[in-house]
């Protein structure tokens, strides 16, 4: 047992004398907090040291009490000093003490503790990022409605009535219009090409502008077709837009989205706004452009290498026709647009086989994107 | 379309390999989507676009062919084929009307007589057969050989069975009846193009033939039709009687008027050489001539439109080898007058031409350029307003869906009172409106998952809604988030729940949605919200809300009624809350405008109460605030207690109130006050003290 400590009555207050009685009484506490054990002499250790009533600390006040006045400020300061000390040493006693062991490291292999955090839709995140490297070619993000009139979504885009072009898009209507003129009957529209007419209405050239967001057509859902689908417009109209610009910009936007590796191939195609018109393919990037995946033929290329991802081509004079009023006058401009299937895109880049997935909600689906 | 690449070098020399033939004229726009088979009976699978039905045939791609590799073409006319050619004496005809000039410009036939109805020699079976068509008897396989050869249809009849000796190309009568070659008798309609004879229809003009004057094995003479229909006018008679054929194919997509006399004696040849017979008579009507101006060329505007300086030459080079004249147009600039082929109904403007130019150049070819950044930028606030409530939405937990724009009518019933959309021709009942909720949407998501075993489900979707509106049709966002009681159970922060009494109670996990509400309405300036218990029918009644935000109303939520989700047959109890994002959006987001932090001391206060049942929070809250204390950072409930010692009726309520200057550290006898008040203010509410 050690013998207690006891705080001395102070006659001496020379540096070297208060030093031997600052230094007695750490080693004291020290010595003290070495017998503790048990969280019950914890306690008393506690109280001894440092209860208001009668506690050491308490007592060590007398110190300065009957200090000279000339030396106080230096006593004051090293009781103040020894207080501080003698109070960390117990309470980090008082925290060691009660503890089973010493700190044992912990398991941390376990696993952590998730909170929830919410996945963004596959479609929503590839339409973001596509809107966003187009945005960073100065495009702006414009919007129409999803009911339109036949005029917008076929007759100001160049498809003429009873043209057969219109029966590829196989159109939703809307019901009871039969006495409406042809152009003002509701339709769901079938691509995002309508928003270019909306906003070149509103806006004169030049023009950067993208337009993403739902169509529909009459497709009954399976693995590659389904009745809504999203497509992302751009267009670009100016007093020099030429091919090559077209060229030129889809192959930056692909790269930008698929990797500096992949190369971009343009080839004739038909829609009725744009003319010239083509089909972009870009080479596969998942296999490389090999069309192959180790021994196995690359599904998403069809072995060929590319993949076709979007229509585009120079604007067809015919459709300028229809906003001639608002500058566009088609001796004078020449404009560009694209058009693309974003869950195409979605599925080629996250290698789905099942469009549905996209729509059923399956969080065991959409946790994945996380 | 199948096209043999073996049958092209009739009309070409190749000598690519059909790899490579189909590499390159899928880079001039005639894309070769599938290669199968070897050596002769090696196909092509082709996808020609709409616009170019002189090229949905062989001679056609053979053309595109010689153009590409720059290779003479040969002529397909045998040497007796051409109709009126080297031929015995005519002495048969028939009477030839074309009373409709706009839906028949030309009509050429020839006749033949004393023919053997036979199988196809094995020549022409086999290429049929190689290109799947389906053989029936030499007279009708020598049409659709002629139809795979060179693209026009031809028609071939029963000349005994056509009464009156006579052809009228005219408009149906009201009441006709036509039986067509696939057996189906049709009544047509007074807009439809038809081929008669004397008394009746025999064919749909361009779709199809009549049952009752086919070539049969009794058949002796023959009257073969080439002619040249009306786009329009076939394509609607097609559409009226739901009919989609090779030839109408062809014909509404634009035919050659110029090759009505090769493809009749094409046919007449074939017929003949394996049919023996004689040609008795040719004849070639022209109800009028088909209008192709000349169209100019400016190389000027090649250059403009393609930014790359082609040489003169070259342009030449391309539209010459496409068939295409040119004449030098006598002006400064250079300036061309091209004739285009009969074959090329498509090419009408100058900027057609220029799209021939580009593609036989090769898009490829063309240098990437990048335009400069210019143009306006076109600002869209609600954008950046639903950026912000997704990326929100997904830091509370939930995961984005979507779901199909389409809903029942029950379900459009159940959820909005909104006059409906309806769709004409709706995939299915289910899916014969536009949504007017989002809400039957997010129950079937969330239904499939509990389905599936999937308990924990958090999900939003932003979509569309759809209304009528005085004849027009209304759309706006809206925005509809789904819980499951354990995914809002499961999220509860120990520390916040209030009800002691009871673990997960149904008011914590209501405070655990209207959080989550809270949380994305606070992302907008507003100086009041309000919550009402008067949500709509399909809410459960007793504890669901809705949101007023500078009194219009943005949100509503709570869980969905227990009879709408026994029906659905939900798997646990399901949450739903929306929010109207068009009135939301009135609103603009929070500016976020720094206040200084304390630099003195607050204090908390706790006020333990015993109240009724019927005061509300909300009334304690409007109590305190009404009290006015300028220092009263804020006071909160921090434990719900029933049951027990609480007397029936009433609840235990523990409050805690805050108090912070900016000015000074409070004194104690100051906060002593302010408890009192605060004491007699709740008192004044019923409330009791408790020790």
């Amino acid at each position: 047992m050690v013998a207690l400590y006891k705080v001395p009555k102070l006659s001496d207050f020379s540096p070297q004398a208060l030093d031997r009685h600052v230094a007695e009484l750490l080693a004291a506490v020290e010595a003290e907090a070495a017998a503790v054990k048990t969280s019950d002499t914890r306690k008393a250790f506690r109280d001894r040291w440092l209860a208001r009533k009668g506690g050491i600390l308490t007592q060590v006040n007398e110190w300065l009490r009957s200090a000279p006045k000339d030396i106080k400020p230096e006593v004051g300061r090293r009781v103040n000093q020894l207080k501080l000390e003698v109070e960390k040493r117990v309470e980090f006693k008082a925290q060691q003490v009660g503890k089973a062991a010493p700190e044992s490291s912990i398991d941390i292999s376990l696993p952590g503790i998730r909170r929830p955090i919410g996945a963004e839709h596959p479609i929503t995140r590839t339409m973001e990022e596509i809107v966003q490297v187009f945005a960073r070619l100065g495009y702006s993000l414009v919007e129409g409605p999803i009911v339109e009139s036949d005029y917008y979504n076929f007759e100001a885009l160049n498809f003429p009535l009873d043209h057969p072009a219109r029966d590829t898009q196989d159109t939703l209507f809307l019901a009871n219009q039969e006495g409406k003129p042809a152009r003002e009957r509701l339709l769901l529209r079938t691509h995002t090409s309508p928003v270019q007419i909306r906003t070149m209405e509103k806006v004169g050239p030049p023009l950067r502008i993208l337009a993403a967001g739902k169509v529909h057509r009459n497709d009954p859902p399976d693995a590659s077709h389904s009745p809504m689908f999203h497509q992302i417009e751009g267009l670009a109209v100016d007093s020099d837009i030429t091919f090559g610009d077209l060229k030129g910009t889809l192959d930056h936007a692909m790269k930008a989205l698929f990797g500096s590796q992949v190369k971009t191939s343009f080839r004739p195609s038909f829609f009725p706004f744009t003319e010239p018109s083509a089909e972009m393919f870009v080479s596969c990037f998942i296999c490389g452009g090999t069309g192959r995946r180790g021994e196995e033929p690359c599904r998403p290329c069809k072995r060929t290498g590319w993949i076709e991802i979007l229509g585009c081509g120079m604007v067809d004079p015919n459709v300028f026709e229809f906003v001639k009023q608002r500058g566009y006058d088609p001796e004078k401009i020449s404009a560009f647009a694209f058009g693309m299937g974003v869950d195409r895109i979605a599925m080629l880049k996250f290698g789905l086989d099942d469009l549905q997935l996209f729509f059923q909600g399956d969080l065991r689906f959409l946790e994945q994107f996380k | 379309m199948k096209i043999s690449p073996h049958w092209l070098r009739d009309f070409v020399d190749l000598t690519p390999s059909d790899r490579q033939i189909a590499e390159d004229l899928s880079r001039a726009g005639l894309a070769v989507e599938e290669l199968s088979g070897e050596g002769s009976s090696t196909l092509f699978e082709m996808e020609i676009g709409t616009n170019r039905p002189d090229a949905m045939n062989h001679y056609g791609i053979a053309r595109e062919a010689a153009a590409v590799y720059d290779l003479p073409l040969k002529s397909p006319a045998g040497e007796n084929a051409a109709a009126g050619g080297n031929s015995p004496p005519q002495t048969a005809t028939v009477e030839i009307d074309i009373a409709d000039p706009e839906g028949c410009a030309r009509y050429t036939a020839q006749l033949i007589e004393d023919i053997q109805i036979r199988p196809s020699p094995p020549f022409i079976a086999d290429r049929l057969r190689l290109i799947d068509q389906r053989l029936i008897n030499n007279a009708a396989d020598a049409s659709n050989y002629t139809l795979w050869e060179i693209g026009h249809p031809t028609h071939a009849f029963d000349l005994d069975l056509l009464a009156g000796g006579k052809i009228v190309v005219r408009r149906a009568r009201a009441g006709e009846l036509l039986t067509t070659l696939d057996g189906v008798e049709r009544k047509l309609y007074p807009e439809d193009l038809i081929i008669a004879d004397q008394n009746k229809p025999v064919a749909l003009a361009g779709v199809m033939g009549g049952y009752d004057t086919m070539i049969t094995d009794k058949t002796r003479n023959i009257l073969i039709e080439s002619a040249w229909f009306d786009p329009v006018a076939v394509r609607k008679t097609a559409k009226r009687h739901g009919l989609h054929t090779d030839a109408s194919h062809r014909f509404e997509r634009g035919a050659d008027f110029a090759a009505t006399p090769l493809a009749c004696g094409l046919v007449t040849e074939r017929i003949l050489a394996s049919g023996g017979g004689r040609l008795r008579g040719t004849l070639d009507a022209i109800a009028r001539e088909l209008d192709q101006a000349p169209v100019v060329l400016r190389i000027a505007q090649v250059h403009r439109l393609l930014g790359t300086k082609l040489p003169t030459h070259e342009v030449l080079s391309i539209l010459k080898r496409l068939g295409f004249e040119l004449v030098p147009e006598p002006v400064a600039s250079p300036e061309f007058s091209v004739r285009i082929p009969t074959w090329r109904l498509d090419v009408e403007r100058e900027i057609d031409l220029i799209e021939e130019i580009a593609r036989l150049y090769g898009y490829d070819n063309f240098p990437n350029t990048l335009p400069s950044v210019r143009g306006v930028m076109i600002e869209n606030p609600n954008l950046l307003k639903q950026r912000k409530l997704r990326s929100r939405l997904l830091s509370l937990g939930y995961n984005e869906g979507l779901s199909l724009s389409f809903i029942g009518h029950q379900d459009a019933e159940t959820f909005s009172s909104a006059p409906v959309v309806e769709i004409a021709n709706p995939l299915s009942d289910e899916a014969s409106l536009m949504r007017s909720s989002l809400v039957p949407g997010m129950l079937a998501m969330m239904s499939y998952n509990l389905n599936r075993g999937t308990e924990n489900i958090r999900l939003f979707e932003v979509g569309d809604l759809y209304q009528r509106s005085n004849g027009a049709v209304w759309e706006r966002g809206a925005i509809c988030l789904g819980a499951t009681l354990s995914a809002l159970r499961q999220g509860l922060p120990q520390g916040s729940v209030l009800d002691k009494s009871n673990a997960a109670s149904d008011i914590d996990v209501f405070r655990a949605l209207k959080g989550d509400i809270e949380n994305l309405l606070s992302l907008f300036e507003h100086t009041s919200l309000a919550f009402d218990n008067q949500p709509p029918d399909y809410y459960d009644p007793t504890r669901s809300a809705r949101v007023w935000m500078d009194g219009k109303q943005v949100a509503q939520f709570g869980p969905l009624h227990p009879e709408i989700a026994l029906a659905r047959k939900l798997r646990q109890k399901v949450f739903i809350a929306e929010i109207f994002t068009l009135e939301l959006y009135a609103h603009g987001l929070r500016e976020v405008l720094y206040r200084a932090l304390p630099k003195f001391p607050g204090v908390e206060r706790d006020f333990s109460f015993l109240f009724p049942e019927s005061v509300s929070f909300e009334q304690m809250e409007g109590a305190v605030h009404a009290i006015g204390l300028a220092v009263l950072q804020s006071f909160q409930p921090v434990e719900l207690f029933r049951g027990h010692s609480v007397p029936l009726d009433h609840y235990s309520i523990l409050l805690r109130a805050k108090f912070q200057s900016w000015e000074r550290t409070l004194r104690e006898d100051e906060v002593g006050e302010y408890s009192r008040n605060i004491i007699s203010a709740l008192q004044g509410l019923g409330g009791i003290q408790r020790a």
